[in-house]
């Protein structure tokens, strides 16, 4: 269905004394659309004239914080961003890009959907989806693999469930009829999260390097394609909607989230690969938030031309569209692509064989303007660059001040709880937490096959390990944040969302490489919110230094709190690190699963009498506010780094390292996968409680065949890296200081269906 | 032995089987394009699993009525090898090739996991490989892999041997839990009365690379080769 026609409208002028048509806007309506004063008058000063209300709509979206990054790209540009293996550095392109060998480039970008999800779980989360893969695929990179990272309110209210069973099935639905596996991720419960659940969709794609696309357009008198669905009213206004307070109201804005279709989102990522094969594209963009003029805008901007675009040629889905609504729209699965002249029969015979609209609806010009007409009449006339991050954009430096409760909280001590008597007790707490238990109730729900390349679904990893095909290598991919960590201290807990991520792909037996992060954080406005953000930055940047693994770009999504009877709470900072990794040979593939009984049990790391903001102090004990549990960024690396050796000379046989629950869960972890158990002792230098449950980082705990264990013990001495002798994998049973806590297979089931139970019996 | 994979718009597990095919069984493979109608003189045609059309109106219900699946239909009902997996499968239900249809699972909800299927058939081309009742550990996607059929359809269907598959236990026991749909009878595949023509749920394409862990898909593979393995 493609519709080839040059525009065939009436005699326009083309100058830049046109006045658009339309009446001039006050510094009113600019408020309703969430400008401030003061943006408004920088408006009127670029266009040297009062706007209309259709470019006051323009300026509103583009310069809202979801697109401009007005209130966090100060801090966002000192986080390290250059290393040896970037193709394309963070907000270079639409995902960062890094060379893996092989002739190879991997793009990869996490994004949320946490604004939209809250009102309508189901689209809100498959637009999620659907539009991080276009992020990917729009670069030349075929999607192979997806994770997510997901937050809710307490399991036990109707309120989460609905938003669970809503968000899960969006996923499943898009992610599986696309075709991509999700093959990891996290789901994590606090009450803070209740109004405003958190949906942060991750995507990395595998582009041969010399076929990427970039997001340009050059070239006076190429034309300007839309692809793919029809243009609707949906979702106008959605990025200014992601940019305001959750509140009561917010139900109202109900068409501000948009409609996902994954068939044409398939469509269009073949249709797409394809037409980028043929060198005849200039550059291409997916339609995320704010639709045509975000990507005209950006395209332009990046390209230094400008762009003449005749809406009345957007192929819409209901007629009577206004210019602004169809400049705004976000309806999804759509793409704008600038064509090198003369090659148009061959991008739209491509276009034509996958059954997806291409109309050409504009042109490159000289002018640096978009111009942007409606039925021949000039509707707005606006400069690309003063629209765009890095260009016109405003750029605030907000004000932040320590919270109240930081001081409080690093009042706790581990002496204010008394060691409990019952450890089986706390181990049965554990196991059945939604935060620990197993949720397989969320991933069964998600093609984690689909693609034949998932290697972590018969061998269990720490990370996602995903299999490039042709090649003897494979990405080890992670999304971690403990977002208690991050409130009790958000440079601490940062960067320990960073080492976790890495330690993850170290365990599984490859090396980070790069991140990418989802920053969800309360009003930027709040100074109290804002020191969270600024601690969380530099807490990334100094973890990310120290791995060597620089910050490709992400998305940043402020107002995440909810606002009920006029009091306003946060979410908790919650900085998600998606970190991927490389296995630079399949040969260090490494599983958490104990693989036979009689295998020694180490635990790398040194123990710590820490149990601050564990799992079992938070939930089990009560305590709500302690700082953040042990960590030391050098120690770490150093630890994480004699593990990649000990994986690399093969003395073991599995690693897992010690996050939510301790040393106890990761045990448990292991063991459970092939139903084997554990007899280990306690160091009595430790409160059992610290050493079982305490969530101190920097720990992994590794099996061994026995024979390995003197060349293992040798390699740490050597390395001075601290370690604990365990003991022995055993057949079924759970023996801690000789004392028994039954078969491995009991705690099993109550992990295996703690979280289906509460949402099938609930 | 030369393959056929159809591809349909929203097919996504035919680059999966033509890796398999051409990769681990190196054998000769080509895409059959859904408004094509030649089928090039394949010996084994597959129809894979995905969302075809989007999976709208129903699953497999456009599919059926696309160019390709004519000629499909024609050298089936003559007597040509015809696999469906998944979506196939539910082609294959839609065009009345094999008797039966798939509904939605009967918890409501899209499943993938690992299953074992017990080899209720050995005697077919898909099975010939394997031993009586062998359990095969091979993974499932869908959202709708109910197999339902009447109770006069099922007898003749079980007189005529024509059930592949049922899921199982590790063991082979066969039980509610172990059926992760609500299958009639916990069935998972099945084949036509003239067999040559099969359908099955799970993805023996996805437990053919020994990268992932799990090769058990290779004894359908193998039948279909005609090769002994030990």
């Amino acid at each position: 269905m493609c519709i080839f026609a040059l525009p065939k409208n009436k005699e326009i002028k083309m100058t830049a004394t046109t006045i658009p048509v339309g009446s001039p806007e006050t510094v009113e309506t600019a408020g309703k659309l969430g400008l401030l004063p003061e943006e408004y008058d920088k408006i009127v000063q670029i266009l040297n004239r009062n706007p209309n209300f259709t470019e006051l709509s323009i300026f509103s979206v583009m310069w809202s914080e979801h697109c401009s990054y007005k209130n966090s790209i100060v801090w966002l540009k000192t986080l390290p961003k250059d290393g040896a293996r970037m193709l394309a550095k963070a907000g270079e392109e639409n995902a960062g890009l890094v060379d893996i060998g092989d002739g190879l480039g991997c793009a990869f970008k996490i994004e949320s959907h946490n604004h939209p999800s809250a009102l309508e779980p189901y689209q809100g989360a498959a637009t999620g989806v659907g539009g991080i893969n276009r992020d990917i695929f729009t670069m030349g990179a075929r999607p192979i693999a997806q994770l997510n990272s997901l937050r809710f309110g307490n399991i036990h209210t109707q309120r989460t469930q609905w938003l669970m069973r809503g968000v899960v099935k969006g996923i499943g639905d898009y992610g599986n009829a696309f075709g991509i596996p999700t093959v990891g991720g996290e789901v994590f419960f606090d009450d803070c999260y209740e109004m405003n659940p958190l949906v942060n969709a991750m995507s990395v794609g595998i582009v041969k390097k010399g076929e990427t696309a970039s997001a340009i357009s050059y070239g006076v008198g190429n034309p300007v394609y839309i692809v793919g669905s029809a243009t609707g009213k949906d979702g106008i206004h959605g990025a200014t909607f992601a940019s305001a307070d959750i509140t009561e109201d917010s139900a109202k804005d109900l068409p501000a989230v948009q409609v996902g279709d994954p068939f044409q989102e398939k469509l269009l990522l073949e249709a797409s690969l394809e037409v980028i094969k043929t060198g005849a594209v200039i550059g291409m963009q997916d339609m995320g938030a704010a639709g045509i003029t975000c990507s005209t805008s950006e395209m332009s901007a990046k390209g230094e031309h400008g762009m003449i675009i005749y809406l009345d040629k957007v192929p819409t889905r209901q007629t009577g569209m206004l210019p602004f609504e169809i400049l705004l729209s976000e309806s999804q699965e759509r793409m704008l692509v600038v064509v090198k002249k003369g090659q148009e029969k061959v991008i739209e015979a491509i276009f034509e064989k996958w059954d997806l609209n291409c109309t050409i609806i504009g042109e490159v010009t000289a002018t640096k303007r978009l111009e942007y007409y409606m039925n021949g009449e000039l509707v707005a006339d606006v400069p690309a660059h003063d629209l765009v991050l890095g260009g016109g954009a405003p750029v605030y430096h907000r004000e932040y001040k320590e919270p109240a409760y930081f001081a409080e909280s690093k009042k706790f001590s581990i002496s204010d709880v008394q060691e409990p008597s019952d450890l089986k007790e706390v181990m049965n707490h554990l196991v059945k937490h939604p935060n620990i238990a197993s949720k397989r109730w969320v991933y069964e729900q998600y093609d984690s096959m689909v693609g034949t390349v998932n290697m972590s679904t018969n061998m269990p990893a720490a990370a996602a390990v995903v299999n490039l095909k042709e090649t003897d290598k494979a990405l080890a991919i992670s999304v971690d944040c403990n977002s208690r960590y991050v409130y009790a201290d958000p440079e601490i807990g940062c960067a320990i969302a960073v080492a976790e991520a890495s330690r993850n792909i170290i365990c599984s037996g490859g090396i980070g490489l790069a991140i990418t992060n989802c920053l969800n954080f309360g009003n930027p406005y709040n100074p109290e919110v804002y020191w969270q953000f600024v601690g969380a930055i530099q807490g990334m940047s100094k973890a990310c230094k120290k791995f060597e693994t620089p910050v490709t770009g992400g998305n940043v999504s402020f107002y995440n709190q909810s606002t009920i009877e006029n009091k306003t709470e946060p979410v908790f900072p919650t900085p998600t690190i998606g970190m991927l990794g490389i296995l630079d040979t399949k040969r260090t593939f490494t599983g958490m699963a104990f693989k036979q009984a009689g295998d020694s049990i180490y635990l790398i790391g040194a123990s710590q009498n820490d149990i601050n903001s564990s799992q079992y102090l938070f939930s089990y004990i009560g305590v709500k506010n302690s700082p953040a549990p042990y960590f030391d960024l050098d120690k770490e690396y150093e630890t994480q780094m004699v593990l990649r050796e000990l994986i690399e000379q093969e003395l073991i046989l599995s690693a897992n390292d010690c996050s939510d629950g301790g040393l106890f869960i990761a045990l448990l972890e292991s063991a459970m996968i092939h139903d084997l158990g554990f007899d280990i002792k306690t160091d009595k230098n430790f409160r059992k409680d610290a050493f079982l449950f305490g969530e101190a980082q920097g720990r992994i705990v590794v099996s061994t065949a026995n024979e390995h264990k003197q060349a293992l013990e040798l390699l740490l001495n050597e390395k001075q890296i601290p370690y604990t002798k365990l003991g022995k994998v055993t057949q079924a049973e759970i023996l801690i200081d000789q004392l028994s806590y039954g078969i491995c297979h009991n705690f099993k089931q109550e992990y295996d269906m703690a979280i289906s139970k509460i949402m099938t019996e609930e | 032995m030369k393959f056929g994979v159809v591809v349909f718009p929203g097919s996504n597990c035919d680059a999966d089987m033509i890796y398999v095919i051409e990769s681990i069984l190196k054998q000769q493979v080509v895409r059959l394009w859904h408004k094509d109608t030649d089928l090039q003189g394949c010996d084994f045609i597959i129809l894979p699993g995905g969302f075809s059309y989007g999976d709208y109106l129903r699953s497999g219900a456009i599919a059926r009525f696309s160019p390709i699946m004519e000629n499909v239909i024609t050298y089936a009902e003559k007597g040509g090898f015809l696999l469906g997996i998944c979506n196939g499968f539910q082609i294959l239900c839609e065009a009345g090739l094999v008797p039966g249809v798939l509904l939605h699972n009967d918890n409501q909800k899209f499943n993938c996991k690992n299953v074992y299927i017990s080899t209720e058939n050995k005697n077919t081309l898909i099975t010939q490989n394997c031993l009586p009742k062998q359990v095969l550990k091979i993974p499932i996607a869908h959202g709708e892999g109910r197999y339902y059929v009447d109770d006069n359809t099922l007898k003749q269907m079980k007189q005529n041997d024509q059930i592949l598959f049922r899921y199982c236990s590790e063991a082979g026991q066969l039980s509610h839990l172990a059926n992760p749909n609500g299958s009639v009878e916990h069935i998972a595949g099945v084949c036509n009365a003239s067999k040559n023509i099969f359908g099955m749920m799970p993805h023996p394409e996805r437990a053919a690379d020994t990268n992932l862990g799990n090769t058990d898909g290779l004894y359908i593979f193998k039948s279909i080769l005609g090769l002994v393995t030990a």
